[in-house]
């Protein structure tokens, strides 16, 4: 007989797919790199801030990109800046996430014909999992950025698929 | 002071040098000096008494974009005397009066005195101004980017009138 066949004696368990459960945890504490650029970066900190609680989905800053899960662009990325971004991104640990907030960080912005010296969308040097559109977008839409993130990590499959 | 007094202080205090005055534009008038007598007028500015200009407010470069068409021996067209200038607002915190400078170099060797060693604040200025034009500031002690990578082209400046943006920079893709 098998061991799942018996009846449990302690009420304390659960059972559920390891892939679920894997995906729970992950969704349930994401870890943002402390990372802000422009003006989105002042609505990225009044999301985290105590009226709209980032935290309360566990999602904490945090100060190395070796701890972070993941990475919100917050602003307008300069030619400078994104291969500072870039290494940043390298040296998290798989997996990783990156929203991208705002309109500069999704294709340039307001910069996109004359901004010699910015880059038009983030997605030219890493990849994006969420845009949140916006200039820049409220704390209520990098929310809804959030949890449309924590949607596609819950789907997520351990084992590739054909 | 109005600044018809100190054009004629300055006329009266260097009767070699040339002072053009200009009231014409819509905006605060200037006077346009040579850049090589920059560093001369401007410690006379800054130290003399009645004037004391202990403060640089500002300090920009333009590109004038005024390139006119002539045509050389064999008949061929060709654009010439096109120039780069340089604004200075001066104030004097002290006596609470202003001053506008205008210098003007061609395109082609545009040199221009540096004023950092009489306002210290000018330093990131100018390296700003070469940095976005390309005006070479003489005897500035670090006069390298400022804006721009340290990486970014040579002979490539921004806010020049001409100025195309590269295709790439490091391997990213610049143009929308």
């Amino acid at each position: 007989m098998s061991f799942l066949d018996q009846e449990f004696t302690d009420n304390n368990i659960v059972i559920t797919k390891s892939e679920d459960l894997l995906n729970w945890a992950r969704l349930s504490s994401l870890w943002q790199l402390s990372f802000g650029l422009a003006c989105c970066a002042i609505e990225m900190m009044a999301t985290s801030a105590s009226h709209y609680d980032f935290d309360r989905f566990g999602v904490i800053p945090r100060p190395s990109p070796r701890q972070a899960d993941v990475i919100l662009i917050s602003g307008t990325v300069t030619l400078k800046m994104a291969t500072r971004i870039k290494r940043l991104y390298e040296q998290m640990p798989d997996p990783k996430y990156i929203i991208s907030m705002g309109s500069c960080a999704n294709c340039g912005g307001p910069y996109w014909e004359h901004g010699y010296h910015v880059l038009k969308g983030i997605d030219r040097v890493i990849p994006v999992d969420v845009y949140v559109p916006g200039c820049p977008p409220r704390p209520e839409a990098l929310l809804e950025g959030l949890l449309k993130l924590q949607e596609k990590i819950r789907n997520e499959r351990l084992r590739k698929t054909a | 002071m109005s600044v018809e007094e100190i054009l004629e202080i300055l006329k009266n205090k260097f009767p070699n040098f040339s002072f053009n005055f200009d009231n014409s534009l819509p905006v605060d008038s200037y006077i346009i000096i040579d850049p090589i007598q920059l560093p001369e007028i401007c410690t006379f500015l800054r130290d003399d008494e009645k004037l004391q200009f202990d403060n640089l407010m500002n300090l920009s470069g333009v590109d004038d974009n005024n390139a006119k068409k002539e045509k050389d021996e064999n008949g061929n067209e060709k654009l010439v005397g096109r120039t780069l200038s340089v604004y200075y607002h001066l104030e004097s915190m002290k006596l609470n009066h202003k001053l506008n400078l205008k210098v003007s170099a061609p395109i082609e060797k545009p040199e221009v005195e540096s004023v950092e060693s009489i306002w210290k604040c000018a330093d990131w200025h100018e390296r700003e101004a070469f940095d976005m034009f390309g005006i070479k500031f003489l005897n500035h002690p670090n006069l390298i980017r400022i804006l721009m990578p340290y990486d970014w082209e040579e002979g490539s400046y921004p806010l020049r009138k001409d100025f195309e943006t590269p295709e790439y920079y490091n391997g990213m893709k610049i143009p929308y």
